[in-house]
C-alpha cells in the first residue's frame, strides 16, 4: 500500500512538474479548425493537417484542433480556441468566413488565418490560392498528353471555388490545343460529393466512354474512384491538391498541387517567431503556391517537349504574358 | 435466462408504465453509454473521466447549456416531424430536405422583406418556414395516397432534390455579389430572431453568449400543439386511426389518402422550422447544408421519444447534449474525434431504437422478482 501511495505521489508531482514545465516553456498554442471535410480527406483537409504535423515535428510545439460537423460548430470551435488561449487560430475552407469575421472582431489579440478566402480584419491572414493558374498547366499536359482530342474534368460539389479550377483547365487545354474538347461533370450538391469515389469512378468511365482519354479530378476525396477508373480502363487521370502521382504509376499523368500544407505551416510558423502579417496573401504559380508535380512516378508519361512548353507557361503566367482569367473574373 | 423469458410469455402480467417509460430507456442508455466506454479504454483514453467531460461539456455551466438547448431545438422540431408521420404509419425521411426548403422559405422572406417591422417579417418567416417545408412533404404525400408511390423512397429522392436546388440557388442566384462562398449576404438585422442572451439581458439578467435563441420557446409551444393536435382533436383521432390500420380507417368513414397527406404536410410544415432556428436564428444568412443531418438524427429522437412530445423532449435533450458535449469533450481529450461522437450516438440510437425491448422482459422479471418475493414477505 505504502508503495502504491507513494508510486501515485510521485507521479503527480511528476505531472505537475512536467505541465509547470510545459506553461513555462509552450505558451505558444497554434490551433487549427478542420471543416466538414474531415481531416483525412487524403485532399484538402488533409494537406492542412500535414503542415501543422510538420510544424509540431519542426518546433516540438502542439498545437489544438477540431473537426466541424454542422455549421454551427464552425463558430463554436473557433471561438473556443480563441478563449482557450490559442494565440493563432487557422481556419481551413471559405464556409468558415462568417465564423472567422466573428470571432476576430471578438478576440482582438488573438491571430487567425482563413485558407481559401478572405476575410478583412486587422487580426486575420486571409491566403488564397490561384487554383486556376496550377489547373491551366496540368490543363495543359492533359491536352497535349490526350491522343483523341477530348479530356474531361470531374469537380466535387458544384461551387464557385471548383469551377475555378474547372475554368483554369478549359483554359490550359485549350491553349495546348486549339480544338480540344472538354467534358465537364460536377459530382453533386452536398458535402457527400467530396467523398463519393464511386460515383467518381462512374463520372470518369462515362467520360472516357465518350472519347476522353485524361481527366482530372478536383473533387476531393472522389478523386481516388477516378484514378481507378483510369487504371481500370488504361486512361490517364490527374490528381488534386497534394501531389497523388505515386498512387498509381503509370497512368497519373501529374498533379495540381496547391501547397495549403505550406500555408498552414508558414502561418504557425510566422506567429511562433514574431513575423505575422495580417492581409491577403494570394499564391499563385509565381509563389510556387500551385503547381504541377513532376517526380519519379509520372516521369515517363511527360515527354521532353511537354515538361518543356509546360514550363514556359509556366514562366509566361509568372511574366504575366498568359493571363488566366478563372471562374471569378469571367 | 430462457425460463425467465418463457414466464413472462405466459404470464400476460403488464408491468407499471414508469418501467417501460424511464427505467427501460436509461437502463438502453446506461448500456450504450457502457460499451462506448469499453472502447473508449481500448482507445486508450479514461471512460469515466470522458463521461463526466461530456456532461460538463454539455451541462457545465450557462454557455454550453445555451447551446445543448440549441440542438435540442432543432431535435425537437425534426423529432416531432418524424413522429407526427408515424402516427399515420408513415416513415418521413425526408426531414433533411423539407428543413433546407424551410430555410429557404425563410431566408426569401429575410432576403426581400428583411426591411420591414420585425412583429411583421418574424412570423412571415416562421409561416414561409412551415409553408415551404409542408410543400415540400405535399409532393411525395400526394403520391404516396394518390398514387401507392412508396413514402420512404419518394422522400429520400426529394432530400437529394433539395440539396440540388439549394445549392443551384446558392452557387447561381442567392450569392452575395462579388463573394466567392455559396452564401446570401446577411439579412436586414429586422428579421433576426432574438438570441437568449439577448432577451435575459433585456430583463436584467446576464447569462453566456451562446447560439440559443427564441426558436426553442416555438419548439415548446409547437411540443404543446402537437400534443393537443394528436390526442385532443378528432383530426389527430383520423391519423392515429390511419397508422394503426388504414382498412379498419376506411370502415369508419375515415380517409386514409386525406390524412396521409395530412400528416405529411404538418411533418414537413415541422421539418421546414429547423430554418427558423438556423437561418434567421444564428446564421443570419442563407448558407449551404445548414440541415447538417438534423433530420436524420430526428428519426432516432422520435423512435426514443415513443412519438409523445414529452419522450421527444427529451431524447431531444440527450441528443442535443452528445453533439454539444461530444465537440467539448473532443477539445479536451483530442484522441476522441468527431468519428467516436457519431459511434456514440450510434449506439444510443441502436439500443434505445433499434434493439429498445430487448432488455425489457429481463427488467420486468427483475420487478416482478422483487415485488412479488421481497415485497410481499
Amino acid at each position: 500500500m505504502r508503495i502504491f501511495l507513494t508510486t501515485i505521489t510521485a507521479a503527480i508531482s511528476f505531472f505537475t512538474l512536467i505541465s509547470i514545465a510545459n506553461s513555462a516553456d509552450h505558451k505558444f498554442v497554434p490551433a487549427l479548425v478542420f471543416d466538414m471535410g474531415g481531416k483525412f480527406d487524403k485532399s484538402f483537409n488533409q494537406a492542412a493537417y500535414e503542415g501543422a504535423e510538420k510544424f509540431k515535428k519542426d518546433s516540438g510545439i502542439n498545437y489544438k484542433e477540431f473537426e466541424v460537423t454542422a455549421p454551427t460548430q464552425r463558430e463554436q470551435a473557433i471561438r473556443n480556441m480563441a478563449k482557450r488561449g490559442a494565440n493563432v487560430v487557422i481556419a481551413m475552407g471559405f464556409a468558415q468566413a462568417a465564423a472567422v469575421e466573428k470571432a476576430a472582431k471578438e478576440f482582438p489579440n488573438t491571430k487567425f488565418a482563413i485558407i481559401d478566402m478572405v476575410v478583412d480584419l486587422p487580426n486575420v491572414r486571409s491566403v488564397v490560392f490561384r487554383e486556376h493558374e496550377g489547373s491551366f498547366l496540368v490543363g495543359m499536359a492533359a491536352a497535349m498528353a490526350s491522343k483523341s482530342g477530348k479530356v474531361g474534368f470531374i469537380g466535387g460539389m458544384d461551387i464557385p471555388l471548383i469551377r475555378n479550377f474547372a475554368a483554369g483547365y478549359v483554359e490550359g487545354a485549350k491553349y495546348a490545343n486549339p480544338n480540344i474538347e472538354v467534358f465537364q461533370n460536377m459530382t453533386g450538391t452536398t458535402p457527400a460529393a467530396w467523398n463519393n469515389p464511386g460515383k467518381g469512378a462512374e463520372l470518369a468511365k462515362s467520360q472516357f466512354g465518350r472519347g476522353a482519354d485524361v481527366v482530372y479530378a478536383a473533387a476531393g476525396g472522389t478523386g481516388v474512384g477516378v484514378y481507378q477508373a483510369a487504371v481500370d480502363e488504361g486512361k490517364l487521370a490527374i490528381g488534386v491538391d497534394s501531389n497523388q502521382n505515386y498512387l498509381h504509376p503509370g497512368t497519373m499523368l501529374t498533379s495540381m498541387l496547391k501547397r495549403v500544407d505550406v500555408a498552414v505551416y508558414n502561418a504557425m510558423k510566422d506567429a511562433k517567431d514574431g513575423n505575422w502579417s495580417s492581409g491577403i496573401i494570394s499564391l499563385g504559380v509565381a509563389e510556387n503556391g500551385v503547381g504541377w508535380a513532376l517526380d519519379q512516378y509520372n516521369r515517363k508519361l511527360i515527354s521532353a517537349e511537354m515538361e518543356e512548353k509546360i514550363n514556359q507557361a509556366r514562366k509566361d503566367i509568372i511574366s504575366g504574358k498568359i493571363k488566366v482569367k478563372g471562374y471569378q473574373s469571367n | 435466462m430462457a425460463t425467465l423469458l418463457d414466464k413472462t410469455q405466459q404470464s400476460n402480467r403488464s408491468s407499471p408504465k414508469w418501467i417501460t417509460h424511464i427505467v427501460v430507456p436509461l437502463f438502453n442508455l446506461f448500456v450504450a453509454l457502457m460499451i462506448a466506454g469499453i472502447v473508449i479504454y481500448f482507445n486508450g483514453d479514461d471512460p469515466i473521466e470522458a463521461l463526466l467531460l461530456l456532461i460538463k461539456g454539455a451541462f457545465g455551466n450557462d454557455e454550453f447549456i445555451g447551446f445543448t438547448l440549441y440542438y435540442t431545438t432543432n431535435f425537437i422540431f425534426t423529432g416531432l416531424a418524424v413522429s407526427i408521420a408515424f402516427h399515420c404509419g408513415l416513415f418521413n425521411i425526408g426531414g433533411e430536405g423539407q428543413a433546407y426548403i424551410g430555410g429557404l422559405g425563410v431566408g426569401l422572406v429575410a432576403i426581400y422583406l428583411g426591411h420591414l417591422s420585425p412583429f411583421f417579417v418574424i412570423p412571415l418567416c416562421i409561416l414561409a418556414a412551415v409553408i415551404f417545408g409542408a410543400s415540400w412533404a405535399l409532393i411525395p404525400a400526394y403520391l404516396q395516397a394518390k398514387r401507392g408511390s412508396h413514402i420512404v423512397i419518394t422522400t429520400i429522392m426529394f432530400n437529394f432534390l433539395a440539396a440540388a436546388v439549394m445549392t443551384y440557388l446558392m452557387v447561381e442566384v442567392l450569392i452575395e455579389p462579388g463573394q466567392q462562398a455559396p452564401q446570401s449576404r446577411e439579412f436586414n438585422n429586422n428579421s433576426w430572431l432574438p438570441f437568449m442572451h439577448e432577451i435575459f439581458n433585456f430583463f436584467g439578467i446576464q447569462i453566456s453568449v451562446s447560439s440559443l435563441n427564441f426558436s426553442f420557446i416555438i419548439a415548446i409551444i409547437s411540443s404543446l400543439l402537437i400534443w393537443l393536435f394528436i390526442w385532443r382533436t378528432h383530426w389527430g383521432y383520423e391519423i392515429r386511426t390511419t397508422g394503426a390500420n388504414q382498412k379498419a380507417a376506411i370502415y369508419a368513414g375515415i380517409s386514409p389518402s386525406k390524412n396521409i397527406i395530412l400528416a405529411m404536410v404538418i411533418s414537413g410544415g415541422l421539418a421546414g422550422m429547423v430554418g427558423i432556428n438556423e437561418i434567421i436564428g444564428v446564421h443570419h444568412r442563407l448558407i449551404l447544408d445548414f440541415p447538417a443531418g438534423f433530420g436524420f438524427v430526428g428519426i432516432a429522437v422520435a423512435l426514443m421519444g415513443r412519438n409523445h412530445p414529452l419522450g421527444i423532449f427529451f431524447a431531444a435533450l440527450l441528443f442535443g447534449a452528445l453533439y454539444q458535449g461530444g465537440a467539448e469533450l473532443s477539445f479536451d481529450i483530442p484522441n476522441i474525434t468527431r468519428d467516436t461522437m457519431v459511434f456514440i450516438q450510434g449506439l444510443v440510437i441502436l439500443f434505445s431504437g433499434a434493439m429498445e425491448f430487448v432488455f425489457k422482459p429481463y427488467i420486468e422479471n427483475i420487478y416482478f422478482f422483487i415485488k412479488n418475493n421481497l415485497l410481499r414477505s
